[in-house]
């Protein structure tokens, strides 16, 4: 594989086949390191290859780009953004997945640690009976037909106007919770129907809830716009579209194999399906997966107040007490003004596990963030650290204004199962004063800290690159799994 | 006879059969054991699905997906599996039914939501005297 050295974390894959434009990764010499290692190990899946197979698709913009948390993924690989012009690109499943806009919530307290002594186990029993997750299980909000198409054309608004949550939740959500694009008609009545129950749900495998503690603070004045002071108690919801999102991934993945032909769009690997943004297909597509992250704001929007109310019964808060600080999605596809080549244009951005990261002065973030930029929020696994980062100017320029989502996996579910034991984990990070629980003990060992790349690393790269900037350091203390 | 197999991000599903239909068949026992224990899952229901596709790869994957549907929308889960294959003027159908029983929280072991079957690592082919039928899951 040729990979040259741009500077201390930046990479190039010169454009090589039929890439169109060349790959960037933003990385560091130990990532690089295992990215070859992978390559080398895995001559036909790995993240390097899928990098120069995005590469390749028509109407691409600039570069192929992967950022520090990169790794293997279907089709794209998982930390990657690929910008497409809007008359000449396509829309490709490869860069969205099944989970859309599977994301992270967090939600600022009043609260600091001391205040939880003794009613830690408390909370943590009731935040695991309320708030429901795992395989199988039910939402509180039973919705009908014609009122899960509200949800797909409101998103985060109808759950606020079910009662869940404020209008001020809206204001600190991207695009407010709500993107216009969406088209309930578009999306399969299978899809529909599976997630009649399921708003309001965390559901399995990584996703998650964590009650944290601010340990360190690097930028006061971003902490001081995003209402951040040390020691501070916080939770993060990891969560997205759950059934819906998946059912759209499925339907559209057949619909958009037989665009591929239709167009003849010729495309390196079959997980990189797609249709021309300005085709029938595509515009069918976008709509869906516009319809699936209304979905998954709105759930996040669910499962949030559920969350304030239990903070409310154990500790005594009032509900307005609770804020939501942000809300970020990754896996979507959102058309944004960028610039390429000194022009301003509009671009259909499509992220893989990488969120958008607005730097300072963008209209689409809130006012009370102008000046510093949008929050990052980079969730870790369980035991190990997450981070507030901003967005920056020089983000916008090199990275179409995009921050990393989490570590990154290194080590297979499979492997992981094999060399952990969830009761072991569970109580190591017991000792460490972290209360883990689980609906699967299985699931927990699939989720093992030590299954993922060092976050420290991921964000330290982001940070010293200038892409995205740190802000604040968040230890877990409770964490809440499917 | 079906296994696991490693794959970085989420996991592989493999079934084996001296026919195509029971590799099929294999397979997604091999996914649903992915989710729950499936040897506590009872045969109490009956579900008939059909899916088609212009080859076999395709087919396993469309076969896989709606299974996943079908027990996502119905909250079971299925433990046995009878697949039929017909190749109809390069089209290829399957008939199959699965049986299972309503996901039981207290007696099911329930372990993590496979989201859809993807086409990396996506194999149907001969082997040895028999047929291999495999892909990765999305977990």
């Amino acid at each position: 594989m040729n990979l040259e050295k741009i500077d201390d974390f930046h990479w190039r894959i010169p454009v090589q086949g039929n890439m169109r434009v060349p790959g960037r990764i933003v990385a560091n010499e130990s990532i690089v390191g295992m990215l070859r290692e992978e390559f080398n190990k895995n001559p036909e899946w790995n993240s390097l290859n899928q990098i120069k197979n995005v590469a390749a698709l028509p109407g691409i913009q600039r570069y192929s780009l992967a950022l520090a948390d990169v790794h293997c993924g279907y089709g794209a690989p998982i930390g990657s953004v690929t910008a497409m012009d809007l008359d000449e690109g396509v829309i490709t499943f490869g860069s969205i997945g099944f989970d859309i806009n599977c994301g992270v919530r967090t939600l600022r307290t009043p609260l600091q640690e001391k205040h939880l002594e003794g009613k830690k186990e408390l909370l943590a029993e009731q935040l695991f009976e309320k708030i429901p997750a795992g395989l199988g299980s039910t939402g509180k909000l039973k919705l009908s037909e014609s009122a899960i198409d509200e949800v797909l054309a409101l998103g985060a608004e109808y759950a606020v106007k079910q009662g869940f949550g404020f209008k001020d939740d809206l204001k600190f959500t991207e695009l407010e919770g709500k993107t216009e694009n969406a088209e309930p008609g578009n999306v399969s009545l299978k899809a529909k129907q599976r997630q009649f129950k399921q708003i309001g749900t965390l559901g399995s495998g990584n996703h998650y809830l964590e009650v944290q503690v601010v340990e360190e603070i690097f930028d006061a004045d971003a902490a001081k716009a995003f209402g951040l002071f040390s020691g501070q108690i916080l939770v993060s919801i990891h969560c997205g579209s759950r059934a819906l999102g998946h059912q759209i991934g499925m339907d559209y993945l057949k619909e958009l194999g037989e665009a591929t032909k239709k167009y003849g769009i010729k495309i390196n690997d079959k997980e990189l399906v797609c249709a021309p943004i300005k085709s029938i297909e595509g515009e069918k597509y976008f709509s869906a997966v516009s319809a699936g992250i209304n979905c998954a704001f709105a759930n996040r929007q669910v499962l949030a107040h559920l969350t304030r109310e239990v903070f409310c019964n154990v500790l005594g808060l009032s509900e307005r007490e609770i804020e939501t600080l942000y809300d970020v999605g990754h896996n979507t596809a959102k058309i944004e003004v960028h610039e390429v080549e000194g022009e301003r244009k509009e671009l259909m951005v499509q992220r893989k596990g990488s969120t958008r990261g607005f730097g300072p002065g963008r209209k689409e973030i809130p006012e009370k963030y102008h000046t510093v930029g949008q929050p990052i929020l980079v969730g870790g696994t369980m035991g190990t650290h997450s981070y507030i980062l901003a967005g920056t100017e020089k983000g916008m320029i090199e990275v179409f204004g995009s921050g990393v989502h989490g570590a990154g996996r290194k080590m297979s579910r499979h492997a992981a199962i094999r060399q952990f034991r969830g009761e072991q984990i569970a109580l190591e990070l017991k000792e460490k004063g972290i209360i883990v629980k689980a609906h699967s003990l299985k699931g927990t060992a699939e989720e093992a800290p030590s299954a993922y790349k060092d976050i420290d690393s991921v964000v330290s790269v982001m940070h010293s690159s200038g892409l995205n900037k740190k802000v604040a350091r968040l230890k877990p203390i409770i964490t809440v799994k499917g | 006879m079906f296994e696991l197999f490693e794959h970085k991000a989420d996991i592989g599903v493999r079934g084996y059969g001296s026919t195509l239909a029971e590799a099929f068949e294999e397979c997604a026992k091999a996914m649903f054991s992915v989710m729950v224990n499936i040897f506590n899952v009872r045969a109490k229901e009956e579900i008939l699905v059909e899916v088609k596709a212009t080859n076999l790869e395709e087919l396993l994957v469309e076969w896989l997906n709606v299974l996943l549907s079908e027990a996502s929308l119905r909250e079971m889960f299925f433990s046995e599996f009878e697949v039929e294959i017909a190749n109809e003027n390069k089209q290829f159908r399957l008939f199959g039914k699965a049986r299972g029983e309503k996901i039981d929280k207290k007696r099911h072991s329930i372990d993590v939501e496979v989201k859809g079957a993807t086409y990396s690592q996506l194999k149907v082919e001969r082997k040895n005297n028999g047929f291999l039928a495999q892909c990765v899951v999305d977990v």
